[in-house]
């Protein structure tokens, strides 16, 4: 072998290298996400064990559609809605298992702890499931992203909707912890801007059964309205006793935290007619069709607004890996908040930066039972609330980040 | 038969070497936060088994010092800011109040009913941890920092933090087995197995009772303002009734009224609830009531009361 | 009219629902203290055998097209027949133990249930309609009662109070207190002790899947339905005097009752009622309001 030679054959080798680290800035060559939910207790319909189904197909259509020349892999744990158990299993998966982001996250308590330890460690959190507004208020930080709702959009949504369209007088059935409170405070300050008036509100204990005492004094109270600031099995069941005490239909029913296992679950004969917000229905448009159909026959449910901003949120943070050429949590989160969200599930969608991605909401009716003409026809859309309006803004944001 | 038993005894102290020293070099080995969760939840069940296993009392309230003390520990940590050493010794303390409380009310029953009035009383706790807006409710008392070890050492170093769990947990440890081979242990027992017969010997029963609830309480919320300060949060699952009937499952899987046996217990629980919850997912509480099962049905002397009664057996042979 | 500054018809109306209520307590505290009663075991499934019994309610409507008047005797039988099995297989081997251990066997019983319903059934669960007999409400005019709730009281006390009946009035039940009393004494006399024992497990889990059937057309049918509930049926049993029959059905319908007062005057505080009310009583009665000590 000459020098030249030699030389030239270490140059190639140099520059292959040099390549290789160019293409290769993904450590390990591999994205790794982490699914930490709620697979085994009281959020498992809305986010569980779909929510993982969701987020392996956002990670094969992504292989499939953008060819990346890194590796994805998935791992899932159920934090069983116990924040310590949640913290545990996000400090190591990024300590030990070097999981780039922990997503779900469906509880608020949980959302909250591994928030904290993705920004010990810099890596990033996106949230799907979690209700809570602290999230990109007190608590926010740059490395997380709640993505799909949050209490603030949906009691806004509704409180704005239903009081506009006429009902004007509200009380509140309101579960007796901070949610509960928040909830009942956020929509009562929007039934007064709207013109309306809060009549008064009882608040039932935290985890409640029976609600017939309390709808008794719902009636009582003569409004048009009954707003209910609970969520999941309270929600359900007060939905049904109200049904059964014959305040629905005289007085009409506002859910402030519903999804559409809950109504599912309920049937439509109690739940026609209810006003709720939501982030996504399937049935929305061919997109919207086309995907839930897909996650249908899987997961043999339709799927809730969680789980299909689970798709979209994946979907998009592996777009910004790619774009970014990088799984570094600053260029990456950098990338996701400087592309927009249109795809089935978000319409406008942009990534603030207190985390907060704000898109269209949709304020929809329950159907009649007679309306309904195939299974899970369930929603009329009422109307489209524009990313813009849906969210708190960013004038009353209480987020550090955000400087005014 | 006797000879072996003192055997056993006679080779406790090379044991506690034996553990103590993998103790020292576990966190090169395995996961530092996984072996300090390890560690809380051994020292919660070795303070509940002090109360059941010594002194014959099961209270179904304990979940009540455990998260009691990881919101005063939190809120002293977080919010007033003292030093970690500092918000552990607040939250032992709160627990030990609270558990003196508990007690004066409890212990003039016995069997099942100080059982109900000690579920009773943690209900009331949890319903004000729900209430108070300090605990953050269903949010969890968020984001409380590790902060310096007498404003010295810094304890988001895992295996920092680690040794000081570690050293928690070994006092805790050794206030126990003191305790039970005190004099005073000695009529805790004696109460357990008859009590008529204590209080005819002239002993103040209720006396040795309540201190023993108090050291009890005050123990399980060391292992609780511990933990706090290792996930930096304090949740409402620690004082649900739930974490009540883990503990209970913890040191009866291990084995009642062994000194080890809590530490087994809690370390194949916790083991466990972390494995299991990659691998099965919603069948983990399946999981958990059918250990629960075959432990009463089965080896109700827990793991290490079963291979006591092996290595006994085997002596006399 | 107003008492108090609260009107007579929020209060008669409250009153009512916690009379409801109550007889929910009344149903499930009966099976709980019969149970522990005649057996000495502290039942913690019964909360999963009330649950099991709104869902084998709702299996058969929709799987089978069993109405509920026959789901209000098929669901306790299956379900009862389950308690006979868990009897004959597992607690049996208890009885000599402290009771301890049958609360502990019972607690690790009911997480198997729930783990499995729930798996089978998801979280949100099912809803059950009302039957068309009993829909619809009359206006009693404080209230608007729904007939559905006025039945569940009828058929409530009626189960209750036939189920004192049969235990303290009828050679049945004496032999069963006997057995319990002295079961050596009452097998010589040629009764079988050990079925006796077996049937009454069975029963007291039945009342509980009774009582499942009857809350079905209430609550939505979820597999957690019960699992919060037993908390506050354990302190009625224990209030009323562990093992005491009218105690438990008595006092069943009294903290209902309680319940709904406090309700009128402070609704957030109405769970932990019951816990404060459990505490006095122990204090000052140890044996419980109607026990023995």
């Amino acid at each position: 072998m000459t020098s030249t030679k030699l030389k030239m054959t270490a140059c190639a080798a140099a520059l292959a290298a040099l390549s290789f680290n160019a293409l290769a800035q993904v450590s390990g060559g591999s994205v790794k996400i982490g699914v930490l939910t709620d697979l085994s207790g009281t959020y498992s319909d809305l986010a569980g064990s779909g929510a993982v189904l969701a987020t392996q197909m956002a990670i094969d259509d992504f292989i499939a559609k953008e060819k990346p020349s890194f590796k994805i892999e998935m791992v899932s744990a159920d934090h069983q809605n116990k924040a310590d158990i949640a913290s545990n299993k996000a400090r190591e998966w990024l300590e030990r298992e070097s999981v780039d982001t922990v997503t779900e996250l469906v509880t608020t308590s949980t959302a909250l702890a591994v928030m904290k330890v993705a920004k010990e460690k810099d890596r990033i959190a996106i949230m799907n499931g979690p209700a809570s507004t602290p999230i990109t208020n007190e608590q926010c930080n740059d490395v997380s992203v709640h993505y799909t709702y949050d209490t603030y959009a949906l009691a806004n949504g509704t409180a704005k909707a239903v009081t506009q369209q006429g009902g004007k007088n509200w009380f509140f059935l309101t579960a007796d912890y901070a949610f509960g409170h928040a909830l009942e405070k956020d929509s009562s300050a929007v039934v007064t801007a709207n013109g309306g008036k809060v009549l008064g509100s009882v608040r039932h204990p935290f985890p409640g059964s029976d609600f017939s005492s309390f709808l008794l004094r719902a009636q009582a109270s003569g409004a048009q309205v009954i707003g209910l600031a609970n969520a999941g099995a309270d929600t359900t069941n007060a939905i049904k006793q109200a049904a059964e005490f014959g305040v629905t239909p005289k007085q009409s029913l506002a859910g402030l935290l519903m999804f559409i296992t809950d109504v599912h679950a309920l049937g439509l004969k109690p739940t026609q007619g209810m006003f709720l917000t939501t982030g996504f229905y399937w049935d929305r448009s061919d997109e919207t069709r086309a995907w839930s159909k897909r996650f249908y026959d899987k997961q043999k449910k339709m799927p809730t607004m969680v789980q299909a901003g689970q798709y979209s949120s994946i979907y998009h943070y592996l777009k910004a890996v790619k774009a970014a050429g990088s799984d570094d949590t600053a260029k990456v989160m950098a990338m996701m908040k400087k592309t927009p969200i249109n795809d089935f599930f978000a319409r406008n969608g942009q990534i603030r930066d207190d985390g907060r991605m704000v898109h269209d909401m949709y304020l929809v009716q329950v159907k009649k039972p007679t309306d309904s003409r195939y299974p899970w026809d369930y929603y009329t859309i009422k109307a489209t609330i524009p990313a813009a309006e849906a969210f708190q803004p960013l004038a009353l944001s209480r987020c550090p980040l955000i400087k005014k | 038969m006797k000879s072996s038993a003192n055997f056993l005894e006679s080779k406790l102290p090379l044991l506690f070497g034996v553990l103590f020293i993998l103790g020292l070099i576990a966190p090169f080995a395995m996961y530092p936060t996984f072996l300090m969760k390890i560690l809380c939840y051994a020292l919660f069940a070795c303070a509940f088994n002090l109360l059941l296993g010594f002194a014959g009392l099961l209270s179904f309230g304990h979940a009540a010092f455990l998260g009691t003390a990881g919101y005063v520990c939190g809120l002293m940590v977080r919010d007033v800011g003292v030093t970690p050493e500092v918000g552990i010794l607040a939250g032992t303390v709160a627990a030990g109040l609270l558990g003196w409380l508990f007690g004066v009310l409890a212990i003039r029953r016995t069997g099942i009913y100080f059982a109900m009035i000690t579920l009773a009383l943690a209900q009331m706790v949890f319903f004000l941890a729900l209430q108070i807006r300090a605990t953050g409710g269903e949010d969890g008392l968020q984001g409380v920092p590790r902060g310096h070890l007498f404003g010295l050492l810094d304890l988001n170093d895992n295996i920092t933090m680690y040794y000081l769990v570690f050293a928690i947990f070994c006092f805790g440890f050794f206030v126990i087995y003191r305790t039970i081979h005190s004099p005073f242990g000695q009529i805790l027992k004696a109460i357990r197995e008859n009590e008529p017969r204590a209080i005819s010997l002239g002993y103040d029963v209720s006396k040795f009772k309540l201190i023993a609830f108090i050291i009890s309480a005050a123990l399980a919320g060391m292992a609780g303002a511990t933990k706090t300060l290792v996930f930096q949060l304090a949740s409402l699952s620690d004082v649900h009734w739930h974490a009540s009937g883990e503990v209970v499952l913890m040191t009866l899987l291990g084995g009642l009224g062994t000194i080890l046996g809590p530490i087994v217990g809690a370390a194949t629980i916790v083991s466990l609830q972390t494995q299991l919850a990659d691998s099965v997912g919603s069948w983990v509480t399946v999981i958990m009531g059918a250990i629960f099962v075959l432990c009463v049905l089965s080896f109700r002397r827990g793991i290490i009361g079963e291979l006591q009664a092996l290595i006994k057996r085997s002596g006399v042979n | 009219m107003e008492i108090f500054g609260i009107s007579t018809a929020l209060l008669g109306s409250q009153l009512l629902v916690g009379l409801i209520n109550g007889s929910f307590y009344a149903i499930l505290s009966l099976g709980l203290a019969i149970i522990f009663g005649l057996l000495n075991i502290i039942n913690f499934a019964h909360g999963a055998q009330y649950m099991m019994g709104a869902f084998v309610a709702w299996i058969a409507l929709t799987r089978f097209g069993i109405s509920y008047w026959a789901a209000l005797i098929v669901a306790p039988l299956i379900v009862g027949a389950v308690g006979v099995l868990i009897e004959r297989l597992m607690l049996r081997r208890l009885y000599k133990l402290d009771h301890l251990y049958g609360l502990l066997l019972t607690f690790g019983l009911a997480l198997i249930f729930e783990g499995v319903f729930r798996d089978q059934f998801g979280i949100s669960g099912e809803s059950y309609e009302v039957p068309e007999l009993l829909s619809g409400g009359v206006d009693l005019g404080f209230m608007f009662l729904p007939i559905y709730r006025g039945w569940v009281i009828i058929a409530s006390l009626t189960v209750c109070f036939g189920t004192w009946y049969m235990i303290e009035r009828t050679k049945l039940g004496a032999y069963l207190r006997a057995g319990t009393e002295n079961s050596a004494m009452v097998q010589a006399l040629g009764i079988n002790v050990p079925l006796l024992i077996t049937f009454t497990y069975g029963y007291g889990v039945a009342l509980a899947a009774f009582a499942g059937v009857l809350a079905a057309p209430i609550f939505q049918v979820n597999p957690l339905m019960g699992s919060n509930l037993i908390i506050v049926v354990f302190a009625v049993v224990v209030i009323g005097g562990m093992g005491s029959i009218m105690g438990s059905i008595l006092t069943g319908l009294g903290l209902g009752l309680i319940e709904g007062l406090t309700r009128v005057v402070y609704p957030e505080a109405s769970s932990v009622v019951v816990f404060v009310i459990m505490v006095i009583v122990l204090l000052v009665r140890p044996a419980g309001l109607f026990g023995k000590s």
